[in-house]
């Protein structure tokens, strides 16, 4: 009994103080010579360029850790209003109640754009479905509840649709990508904007919930005559069919790259001081309408001066050489414009 | 041979198949979700898995050594919060309480197994996390040790019922008070039962993701001392299994795997070691 | 020949015996003390936590009062909460694990126990505590691409030509259901009641086992009306933990009962548990009143799992014989 206890003595004391190749052991932050750990939490959707920047940008400054979780974009919010992390991350901008009550002021800095596809499994049918607002947003109401309805055989001649029941999959947990979905739904449906809303979470008039884009995904796929909304790179990575939108200038757009690179060109002309601002619905032939940006939230001041050189030269990376690196993880780069109105924004951290 | 005793004859042959048929279904399950593991994710199971730190997307060669570091560390914690109340709580149940107060302590000791772990994870948050003003490997063993607490006691304390009262009356006969016979008898006779107990709590908090999300909160790097996030099996299992990447998908169930693997041995080691302390008398 | 205790021997004894016994007393008074601390740890960290769901919910305890718990709507824009859907879901999946998981559980618990090989049986018990330590998203996941296929195309059309009369299994089964919640439960189950049902029948002394064998009883008779009663206290404590682990699962159950808040008889149509509520809306929640709402269906767990425990122990008390534990 006295050897099981002193090995267990023993082993707590080694596990504690090891576990670091270099020998620092401190508490989370630390002086400018020694090891910088830098927590964030938020979105889940820039999940993986967000470990890729860290992870890049780690190689380059050893001394510096920024370590992301991805919690969800509400839990970002709480997270940097509360100051347990040090910066947040977000899919759907913080409302102004959020920013009154925050105990310092919070900046927002778009980092990526990304799309939100509508997507199907339909047995027999493999080709593309052409969406218009007022299909998607009856089938996410509950009305409209046949694949061969008159809205969607309107401007689907080619395709013969089935005289089916669609099955409806939603998100169950909060979510960004619920943000972005029913903003645009909101904006060209006043039936949804009145009855449903906008939000991370709403009540859903009619079908499934899936836990995270992977539990849409996998509701979508095991469910035949079934439709959802899925953030455009599940979509790919799950091999899915996902359809064209049509846009504000009755163009049928597929989500790409270029599309949705399109939207955010258009709106950056009239994108306000604080980087607060929704792109659905875009203007412009080549807009794909259910883009969105998502942003980074950082504190105005941060007390520790060490951390402060570390967030603002990471964000002057990010805007540079961090955006060659966006596209090949199917993320679209931001616009010149926004980069060069980020670049001077940066100044005003203290 | 009657028809009566024929009957029962065949009544129990028709049980043992029955109840062999419910073991079948159990241990079958665990086949099918060791198999499954084995064969999505044993392709990622190579040396760079236990001694690297996660690699960003698209790069292959990186590991979960700093979730399995992570874990031990917080299982530790638990088993340090868990154990010591859990096993002399449930002393107190078998051996020292009164009707009513065993009562409402077995009461409450139900009543706390059914929270569920998420919401374990939010008090934790509210009552480490926030004044502390950051998260850490600390709260996160903390909430785990609370979730570890009432199946050891409710596990301690029906092994030391089923010790025979026969054993209990003969020590105190020789002359010993009860707490000597209570620790160098009872204790000592329920031990295989209550080792159980305690290794099952162990493997239930192991894999646990919902009280460290707000609690350890994950970290991609390693996590010195005891004060700053960690990252853990579960955590990271649950992060890579939800990713779009194939190549993450497969880590997580290989980190399942090796999750699994650790219980196993840590339930293997704890039954060795009984046995040698029982053979040499501790 | 024994040796003989002289005069001055016993005098001594007689005067160290007082001293002696108050420091053996003593002993057994620190004991007690002791161990009643650490019982009372967990006393003080229960009403801790009662007290800290209740607080955090006033927001919404305010405005719905009891209303909480009748409404059936949840409408985080709106800032509507009405609780009853997951009140639903919770029981019913609940109380399907049980009605799947005991029966499966006691019988393989008395396969391992009495009637298999005492080798098998050590190995075959070692594999199922395994099944304690898969972690609830494994499970989850493995049962979106397995149990829910099957349920939905070789179970749901069954039920449905058999039992179809029932409104229990009537409608259209896509797989995410309330059905798919419980049997996932059931397996989570599993392992807590074979566990510890097989040791608490091990536990049952063998001169009882072997006098019934002795007077003429087959293998099955001594198990069931021999060892079964004896164990029934620790079997019955089993159930209590697989209860109490089925209402507060959170992760896999969330991915297989198509999070639906709506009420419906059908165990084919989806539903929503607290747990899962939870779980998946706390994260994101950044409205006051939404995570009030969401610490409040806590609360409402919280005396869910009260009522139970309580209903449960007076069946027990009711149903077994005097010196029951409870």
């Amino acid at each position: 009994m006295k050897r099981v206890a002193s090995i267990l003595a023993l082993t707590l004391v080694c596990v504690g103080c090891s576990d670091n190749p270099k020998t620092d052991a401190a508490g989370p932050s630390d002086a400018p010579t020694g090891q910088i750990l830098i927590n964030g939490a938020g979105a889940t959707f820039p999940y993986p360029i967000y470990s890729k920047w860290f992870d890049q940008y780690h190689r380059l400054f050893p001394q510096i850790q920024m370590n992301y979780q991805s919690i969800g974009s509400g839990g970002g919010i709480r997270q940097v209003i509360e100051g347990t992390v040090d910066f947040g991350a977000t899919d759907s901008p913080m409302t102004d109640a959020q920013l009154t009550g925050a105990k310092t002021k919070i900046l927002h800095f778009p980092t990526v754009l990304g799309a939100v596809v509508p997507a199907y499994n339909i047995p027999g049918i493999s080709e593309e479905i052409n969406f218009t607002p007022e299909a998607l947003a009856g089938i996410f109401l509950g009305k409209i509840t046949k694949w061969n309805d008159p809205e969607l055989k309107r401007v689907n001649a080619a395709l013969n649709l089935p005289n089916k029941g669609i099955v409806v999959v939603h998100r169950s947990d909060g979510s960004g990508t619920t943000y972005v979905w029913t903003d645009y739904l909101a904006k060209v449906n006043p039936e949804w904007k009145s009855k449903v809303g906008i939000n991370t979470s709403v009540n859903w008039p009619a079908g499934l919930g899936g836990k995270g884009n992977e539990g849409v995904a996998g509701l979508i796929k095991q469910t035949p005559y079934s439709i959802g909304y899925l953030e455009f790179i599940y979509a790919i990575h799950n091999k899915m069919a996902y359809g064209k939108v049509r846009n504000s200038a009755d163009n049928f757009v597929k989500a790409e790259l270029a599309s949705v690179a399109a939207a955010a060109a258009r709106v950056v002309k009239t994108i306000p001081a604080d980087f607060r601002v929704s792109i659905t619905n875009a203007p412009g032939h080549d807009s794909y309408p259910i883009s969105s940006f998502t942003w980074l939230l950082i504190p105005s001041k941060i007390p520790d001066p060490a951390k402060k050189q570390a967030m603002t030269d990471f964000l002057h990376w990010m805007l540079d050489d961090g955006q060659e690196m966006v596209e090949t993880l199917a993320y679209a780069r931001l616009p010149k414009e926004l980069v060069d109105m980020e670049q001077k924004a940066i100044a005003s951290i203290e | 041979m009657t028809p009566r005793s024929t009957r029962r004859k065949v009544t129990n042959i028709v049980m043992f198949t029955i109840t062999g048929l419910c073991t079948l279904v159990a241990v079958s399950v665990l086949f099918f979700i060791l198999g499954y593991l084995l064969w999505q994710g044993g392709q990622a199971l190579n040396w760079n898995f236990f001694t690297k730190l996660p690699a960003p997307v698209g790069e292959t060669g990186g590991g979960f050594a700093n979730a399995i570091v992570g874990s031990a560390k917080l299982l530790l914690l638990a088993a340090l919060i868990g154990i010591p109340i859990g096993f002399l709580g449930g002393v107190y149940l078998a051996e020292f309480g009164g009707t009513t107060s065993s009562f409402i302590v077995r009461y409450t000791t139900d009543l706390l197994n059914g929270v569920p772990s998420i919401v374990i994870g939010i008090f934790a948050y509210a009552i480490i996390v926030v004044p502390m003003g950051h998260f850490s490997t600390l709260a996160g063993g903390i909430a785990l040790g609370v979730l570890m607490i009432p199946i050891t006691v409710r596990n301690t304390e029906e092994f030391l019922r089923a010790v025979p009262n026969a054993l209990r009356e003969g020590a105190l006969a020789l002359g010993a008070t009860k707490w000597r016979a209570v620790a160098t008898v009872v204790v000592p006779a329920a031990l295989p039962g209550i080792t159980t107990g305690i290794l099952l709590a162990l493997a239930r908090v192991a894999g646990e993701t919902a009280p460290l999300l707000f609690t350890a909160f994950g970290n991609r790097f390693w996590s010195p001392g005891w004060n700053q996030p960690t990252a853990s099996l579960p955590d990271t299992i649950f992060k890579y299994a939800i990713a779009p990447y194939e190549d993450w998908n497969r880590q997580a169930w290989a980190a399942g795997l090796v999750l699994l693997s650790l219980v196993l041995a840590t339930n293997v080691a704890a039954r060795f070691i009984l046995r040698q302390t029982r053979r040499t008398g501790g | 020949m024994q040796p003989t205790t002289t005069a001055t021997d016993r005098a001594d004894a007689r005067r160290r015996a007082p001293a002696f016994a108050r420091q053996m007393q003593n002993g057994d008074r620190i004991a007690h003390f002791t161990t009643f601390i650490f019982a009372g740890t967990i006393i003080l960290i229960t009403v801790f936590l009662f007290y800290e769901l209740y607080a955090s919910s006033y927001l919404t305890r305010e405005k719905f009062g009891w209303r909480f718990l009748t409404g059936t709507t949840w409408d985080p824009v709106a800032l509507e909460f009405g609780a009853l859907p997951f009140i639903y879901g919770t029981l019913v999946t609940s109380i399907l694990a049980l009605i799947i998981g005991v029966p499966l559980g006691v019988g393989a618990a008395i396969f391992l126990a009495e009637l298999a090989p005492m080798g098998i049986s050590a190995v075959l018990a070692f594999i199922i505590e395994l099944l304690a330590a898969v972690p609830s998203v494994i499970y989850g996941l493995l049962a979106i691409f397995t149990l829910v296929p099957f349920l939905r195309d070789y179970i749901a059309p069954v039920l449905e030509s058999a039992l179809g009369f029932l409104p229990l299994f009537q409608g259209a089964s896509y797989g995410f259901s309330l059905l798919a919640g419980g049997c996932i439960l059931a397996i989570m189950i599993l392992p807590f009641i074979i566990s510890i049902s097989r040791e608490v029948l091990l536990a049952v002394p063998r001169d009882q086992r072997e006098a019934s064998l002795a007077l003429g009883a087959t293998r099955w008779e001594t198990a069931w009306h021999i060892a079964v009663p004896n164990a029934k206290a620790g079997i019955m404590g089993s159930i209590f933990l697989a209860l109490a682990r089925a209402l507060g699962e959170t992760m896999a159950v969330t991915m297989v009962i198509g999070n639906a808040p709506r009420i419906n008889l059908s165990l084919f149509a989806p539903g929503y548990s607290i747990a899962a509520a939870i779980a998946n809306e706390f994260s994101e929640a950044t409205s006051n009143m939404h995570i009030s709402a969401l610490i409040e269906l806590g609360f409402v767990l919280f005396c869910i799992t009260i009522l139970v425990n309580a209903v449960a122990r007076l069946l027990i008390l009711t149903t077994t014989r005097k010196g029951a534990v409870v």
